[in-house]
């Protein structure tokens, strides 16, 4: 993870650095906080896919992640709503789409674990439902838990509002949902902002995700 | 019973709105339970949304609206005075950990144990959970807000749910818009039923079995 100031590149070359078949994290919910940027700059600047993406949705019909699965570059997702974009039904229902559906907080925390260096946990959310069958069990303090493993990604690609130069991140209002989470979770971590401030500009107490976190950043472009 | 859909969800929504009670932390979850958001008194609580804001204000103007400004049905609100934002991590945290005093869910089917049934439904693919399972074992107080019959005009409220539960854990609280059910640890109780509605309309609705314990003619 860098020290120093984090590298800005442009899309393609930071699309560039997604290995064919890697793991994903994608943020946002729905297309709020997404790094639609980002996705675009892969279905435009890459041909690599086979992904595994980790995201609570992903995107709507032919819109941001909804896009790269129309392209076929999705081989699994994992998240917690994907009825929401009948794309995902369909190609789930015709074979190409291997879907691993986590509960909304068992996904965040799983991301947020695996970025602490925390190898799984136990929670009641699940206990008794088709989810958590199959699962490990144990009573904590007199209520059944099953077992959650943790998160990690090969490759996190992720929205804020602002960086400053060593990458220190800040948000906008709803649209910082999974991105802080999965800034923490991943090998090489994009994020894609709308400004580059200077050093000093943000204020400490402010910063939600600081610097060492972020590996490159990337103007945004794109608009929802 | 016999009015338009949209009056009668609201009218379910007004029947929620006195088991708010003021200045709770209450997650509102997507369907009837939203617009229980609109009727409330403005500041009455403080709406926690899942995917990251706790003090959602009203729904703004359409010249207002701000795209990075949504609630978890992904429809734009604003931010009330004191309202904070953070990640899902630290939100769910929230829900799990107790610190949500009510949650306001939908649901397909409840049983006559006061367990819910509303994310899946056999033989349809299993693709959405959503908070659902989180809020369920974790807000302190569930209220369970649904249409009394399905809209094939079956009783919602069964015996045994033959659609996936969401959780083992039971609701408190079963509002529809003809009447209001207590779950006690020995099955349901009838406490309120709303104008027009007896308590031989609801034995004639509910397929689960219930005391009567009505505690006002409408509540």
């Amino acid at each position: 993870m860098t020290t120093v100031a984090a590298p800005v590149r442009d899309v393609a070359d930071a699309v560039g650095l997604v290995p064919d078949g890697a793991t994903l994290m994608v943020g946002g919910f729905g297309l709020v906080g997404a790094p639609l940027t980002l996705i675009e700059g892969l279905l435009a600047h890459s041909t690599t896919g086979g992904f595994t993406v980790v995201s609570n949705n992903l995107g709507e019909p032919g819109r941001g992640l909804g896009r790269l699965l129309l392209e076929g570059r999705v081989a699994k997702a994992v998240g917690s709503y994907f009825t929401s974009n009948p794309d995902v039904v369909a190609a789930h229902q015709a074979g190409t789409l291997e879907v691993e559906l986590v509960p909304q907080g068992t996904l965040a925390e799983a991301i947020r674990a695996g970025g602490a260096g925390i190898g799984g946990f136990y929670t009641r959310t699940g206990w008794g439902t088709l989810l958590g069958e199959g699962r490990e069990e144990r009573v904590i303090r007199g209520e059944p838990h099953i077992y959650q493993e943790s998160l990690r990604a090969d490759v996190a690609l992720i929205r804020a509002r602002a960086a400053d130069e060593l990458g220190n991140l800040v948000y906008a209002k709803t649209a910082r949902n999974f991105n802080p989470d999965m800034a923490t979770a991943a090998d090489l971590v994009i994020a894609e902002v709308d400004e580059i401030v200077p050093v000093g500009t943000l204020d400490p107490e402010e910063i939600v995700t600081p610097h060492l976190f972020v590996d490159t950043l990337v103007l945004s472009g794109a608009r929802p | 019973m016999n009015g338009k859909a949209g009056s009668i969800q609201r009218d379910i929504a007004a029947r929620v709105v006195p088991h708010i009670p003021a200045g709770a932390v209450v997650n509102l979850g997507i369907g009837i339970p939203t617009i229980v958001a609109d009727l409330l008194p403005p500041g009455h609580a403080h709406l926690q949304t899942e995917n990251g804001l706790l003090g959602v204000g009203p729904t703004p103007a359409p010249d207002d609206v701000d795209p990075n400004l949504v609630h978890a049905g992904k429809q734009p609100v604003t931010a009330r005075p004191g309202a904070s934002y953070f990640a899902s991590s630290a939100s769910f945290g929230m829900i799990r950990g107790g610190h949500v005093e009510v949650a306001v869910l939908g649901a397909l089917q409840v049983d006559g144990r006061g367990r819910i049934a509303n994310w899946a439904v056999p033989g349809k693919p299993v693709l959405g959970v959503g908070g659902a399972m989180d809020l369920l074992v974790g807000a302190r107080t569930v209220v369970v807000a649904t249409t009394h019959l399905a809209k094939d005009g079956s009783p919602k409220i069964v015996d045994e749910c033959e659609f996936p539960l969401t959780a083992q854990r039971p609701v408190d609280v079963i509002v529809t818009e003809a009447a209001t059910f207590r779950v006690d640890p020995d099955g349901l109780a009838l406490v309120a039923l709303a104008d027009g509605v007896d308590v031989g309309w609801v034995a004639a609705h509910t397929t689960a079995s219930f005391a009567v314990a009505l505690t006002s003619v409408s509540a």
